[in-house]
């Protein structure tokens, strides 16, 4: 009866986005207002409808209900309920309905802090995403419903994928969708403006803390992907360029290159088109990203299990919304007012170069994702691209970037003299390569050229960005005030900026200098590595709720003393027969020991992995740095709610006492 | 999500039980490097969309060992990446070569970088053909003294 | 007008390519034997250690090679389809036993029956190598002088046998070929 329940509210869902997404553009089409009015509380009922429907499918996991086949597929009795909890969205069907409660979360998100803007427009946002939504519900009812049941009920399940069973993955999904299904705030902002009409740089206002608060949860969502694939897949890797990782890699490249077009178009009413083209795009990769992790056409190591009449409808609303949106872009964006105007050397410039860039590395993302599928259809032959392509063309097109991110900081609006700024920018080159070769030099002695390369760019973002700060400074006489008066969203630029420069550090670091050792090893053996002294101090049988494991506890001694003692296991998941590698980290801000145990060798002997991984932890920290300054930049003062109230409050108290 | 792909093709075709995870020794240095780049740039068949050195794969142990035993009998990197092309096509290969059917894949990126400058270019060029920008240098600076002023009285007030 | 266009006939373009993707299976990976001369190989029977079989012994007919394990799962569903196969009609059938151990593999075909004149008992692997092996089964056609003509990865099924296979030893075996 009650997963019924569950499937019975995502009919009603379903019911309530068709609802939600005919009421309020048929409405504001002709202006009836009661039929806009409809969108806030029915966009609120749908995600009522979903959330029921999310919360039947974890009462189905906890309570191990298998006679529902998705919870057999992905459960198991023994699995611990944390587990089991996160097995909702641990497969193709009950992801999808992370991606639909979070896209109604979003979308009540909207209907709660938009009070301040048009009627119609909110009406043309809550009615496009609605329609996103309708796509979704109905591909779920019609081919992955995850509350179809099973005859005859199995007495166990099959248990998560062991790969799951992980507290990094408890949470990297959520964060992921709540990333780049945010990005449908942004396209329904895009859309209902090329809609209405209205292509002045308001939506851009309007819509920017939602990209920023999107941007933000889809990098600490692929930060934590990384992370997890380092500790978990038990080779010290931290991105692969695996198809799946790049489906969430290029809406990230399109989100950073359309929060920086934001402010131009917003502060400057330039880019107008462009603007709204990159907001199109950003939700269009997300629906891309959706489509090739889930479709099957191209091979990943972390593909759902695919099936292509799935394929099929996916790339049925992919053509619908992005084939849609695209069209009404090339109707209306011709009509759009020429917005401010700026010369060649000016932030604007920067900016336009900033978002090309970035479009630039996207496109090179795409391609070489693509690219296997393009030269199979062309009559190329099968073929594969890797990190190695991926390795050698992206970073010719990232380098340009850490440049322009220290000119940008300190360039005008409109115009700036170049001279000035060489003037002021002199200096901080010169300190950033002297200081960024040296660092090198003392600390590393190979590959030196792209270590200092490295280190100059992150070294030179930084110094631009503070530098920045300061001129902001210069001419105030309280130094403190003035620093509580710069609004928030510059701090939050130039912490981002800074997180930036913090990666970069820790890749270029990572890639350069990581070392590794494939030892054999039997209990009481002894390596030394990396400056460290690693013994194996004893195998262990162990048991865990749902695996059983040999674990190794190797002691880490450097010069003498005693540096810590890892444990490394090697664990079979007996349901589903699958080995894993647990690995044994010991990670400071400086580098990382990381061991794992491989296979069993003759006699007492296993084979053991060693990395010495330095700075690795800078590449998450970064992302850190970027998603809250991400956040501060989306909690700026002008766009709090409160303080926009306050300010309409007085506009109308002041023309109240005129009046009188 | 992740992985079962593998994991399904490890079942459905069996090859086989697990891999005897030999660590390989070198005495020399020079070939040690090139057996680990070797292996990291050539894709498994069976685990896909993983290289042979990160593959359990019981194959992928079998290309190691026949890698090792070439690099060991001092072949060079050009005639081991041949022995595999013949073998299973370029697929393999993680580096696809630069040939007339990889010329869009290599030169892509820089032609997108092109066309992507030329836009700009263009677009700022009619921007700037307006002369009526020039004659305000402080506009700019008038904007950001507004803004900040707002700034202040806005936080009096708060 | 026209360049607002651009964006959607870039996404165009990718819709194509997508619908190519979804009627193509990724991981099929054709061989780029197809067309060449087998490898050659010299390995001991499986039923006799100290009796060699070669390339040679399969030339002057059409050829079937079916690399196959008592391990593999997979080539038990194809086994029954083999055997019937080789009743039905003469056929130049051969195995190559692939990684695995004399006793197992010969009680497998004890078990299952024998529809292959003699398989090659390929222990390392190394055979398996030379002919790209890596899904077990996979059958291979040679032509009457030990050319490959097609290569099947996975189990066969009776379409596959019925549409292609059949058709092609057929036409291979007609004089005019």
């Amino acid at each position: 009866m009650i997963p019924e329940l569950g499937h019975f509210a995502l009919i009603l869902a379903l019911a309530m986005a068709i609802i939600q997404t005919i009421f309020p553009l048929a409405g504001a089409a002709n202006g009836n207002q009661a039929w806009m009015a409809l969108a806030r509380p029915v966009a609120r009922l749908q995600f009522l409808f979903i959330s029921i429907a999310f919360g039947v499918l974890i009462y189905l996991f906890l309570s191990n209900d298998f006679s529902v086949a998705y919870v057999t597929q992905n459960s198991n009795s023994l699995l611990p309920a944390i587990y089991r909890f996160s097995a909702v969205w641990g497969a193709h069907e009950g992801s999808l309905l992370l991606w639909a409660l979070i896209l109604s979360l979003w979308t009540t998100a909207v209907t709660f802090y938009s009070k301040r803007l048009p009627v119609f427009f909110v009406a043309r946002v809550i009615g496009v995403m609605g329609s996103v939504s309708v796509g979704f519900l109905l591909f779920m009812l019609l081919t992955s419903n995850p509350f179809a049941r099973l005859f005859p009920i199995p007495a166990d399940g099959s248990d998560l994928n062991p790969l799951l069973q992980d507290p990094g993955l408890i949470i990297h999904p959520p964060m992921l969708y709540m990333g780049y299904v945010g990005f449908s705030v942004a396209f329904g902002f895009a859309i209902a403006a090329l809609l209405g009409g209205n292509l002045d740089s308001s939506w851009a206002r309007w819509s920017r803390p939602w990209t920023l608060l999107a941007w933000s949860f889809l990098t600490i969502g692929i930060a934590l992907g990384s992370w997890w694939a380092y500790y978990e897949l038990g080779w010290g890797g931290w991105w692969f360029w695996d198809p799946v990782e790049n489906a969430s890699f290029m809406p990230w490249l399109i989100g950073t290159a359309l929060i920086h077009s934001f402010a131009a178009t917003e502060k400057r009413d330039v880019f107008k088109n462009w603007t709204i083209l990159l907001a199109i795009c950003a939700f269009a990769l997300s629906l891309l990203g959706t489509f090739l992790v889930r479709s099957g056409v191209l091979t990943s190591v972390h593909a759902f299990a695919t099936d292509p009449e799935r394929g099929v409808f996916i790339l049925v609303l992919l053509g619908f919304f992005v084939g849609g949106s695209l069209l009404l872009y090339a109707l209306r964006a011709p009509s759009t007012i020429k917005g401010g105007q700026f010369r060649l050397f000016s932030r604007e410039t920067l900016l336009l170069f900033n978002s090309i860039l970035f479009l630039v590395a996207m496109l090179t993302v795409l391609l070489g994702t693509l690219y296997p599928l393009i030269a199979e259809a062309l009559g190329m032959g099968k073929l594969s691209v890797g990190a190695p392509y991926f390795n050698a063309v992206f970073i010719p097109v990232m380098a340009p970037v850490a440049v322009l991110i220290g000119i940008g900081a300190i360039v005008k609006w409109k115009q700036d003299d170049y001279k000035r700024v060489g003037k002021q920018l002199r200096f901080l080159l010169l300190a950033s390569v002297i200081i960024g070769a040296a660092l090198s030099m003392v600390f590393f002695d190979s590959h030196l050229f792209r270590t200092s390369a490295g280190i100059v760019a992150a070294l030179w973002v930084s110094f631009t960005s503070i530098a920045a700060l300061m001129s902001r400074l210069k001419h105030r006489q309280n130094k403190l005030i003035a620093l509580q008066t710069i609004p928030r969203g510059f701090y939050g630029m130039t912490m981002a900026h800074i997180g930036f420069a913090i990666s970069i550090i820790g890749i270029t670091i990572t890639s350069q200098h990581s070392v590794d050792l494939h030892q054999r090893m039997a209990p009481g053996d002894r390596v030394e590595f990396a400056d460290y002294q690693f013994s194996l101090e004893e195998l262990r049988p162990t048991v865990g709720p749902n695996f059983t494991a040999t674990e190794a506890v190797v002691s880490v001694v450097k010069n003498g003393v005693h540096v810590t003692k890892l444990h490394s296991q090697k664990r079979i998941y007996t349901v589903r027969n699958m080995p894993m590698t647990e690995a044994g980290i010991d990670s400071s801000l400086m580098r990382d020991i990381y061991i794992s145990l491989g296979e069993p060798l003759d006699g007492e002997a296993w084979s053991i992995r060693l990395y010495h991984k330095p700075f690795v932890r800078w590449i998450w920290l970064g992302a850190i740095f970027m998603a809250v300054g991400g956040l501060l930049a989306a909690t700026d003062r002008r766009y709090r709610l409160k303080v926009e109230k306050n300010k309409t409050a007085l506009v109308e108290g002041n023309a109240v006492s005129l009046k009188s | 999500m992740i992985k079962t792909g593998c994991f399904i093709l490890f079942l459905l075709l069996n090859l086989s039980t697990l891999a005897a995870d030999d660590p390989v020794e070198f005495s020399n240095p020079e070939m040690q490097q090139r057996y680990y780049e070797l292996i990291d740039e050539i894709r498994c068949l069976v685990c896909q969309n993983q290289s042979l050195a990160d593959s359990h794969a019981d194959l992928a142990q079998d290309l190691r060992n026949e890698i090792y035993n070439k690099v060991l009998a001092g072949e060079q990197d050009e005639q081991i990446v041949a022995f595999l092309v013949e073998r299973y096509g370029d697929f393999v290969l993680y580096r696809p070569p630069l040939t007339k059917n990889t010329w869009l894949l290599w030169f892509g990126p820089f032609l997108f970088m092109l066309i992507g400058i030329v836009f700009a270019i263009i677009l700022i060029k009619k921007q700037s053909a307006d002369k009526s920008v020039s004659t305000e240098l402080n506009e700019s600076q008038q904007q950001r003294l507004t803004e900040l002023l707002e700034d202040d009285i806005q936080r009096d007030k708060d | 007008m026209l360049r607002y266009l651009l964006p959607l006939a870039f996404f165009f373009c990718l819709v194509i390519i997508f619908i190519y993707g979804l009627q193509h299976d990724p991981r099929q990976i054709p061989s780029p034997f197809i067309g060449k001369p087998a490898p050659a190989f010299k390995l001991p029977t499986l039923h006799a250690a100290d009796i060699d079989i070669q390339l040679d012994d399969l030339k002057g007919n059409v050829s079937l090679l079916n690399v196959w394990a008592s391990w593999c799962v997979a080539c038990r569903s194809e086994h029954p389809l083999l055997v019937a196969m080789a009743k039905n009609r003469p056929l130049n059938l051969y195995g190559l036993n692939y990684k695995d151990t004399r006793e197992e593999a010969l009680s497998w075909l004890k078990e299952l029956g024998n529809p292959y004149i003699e398989s090659a008992f390929d222990q390392t692997g190394k055979t398996g190598i030379d002919y790209g092996v890596y899904g077990v089964p996979e059958t291979f056609v040679l032509d009457k002088e030990g050319v490959i003509r097609y290569k099947h990865i996975g189990p066969l099924n009776q379409q596959d046998i019925d549409n292609i296979i059949l058709p092609l030893i057929n036409q291979l075996e007609s004089p005019a070929s």
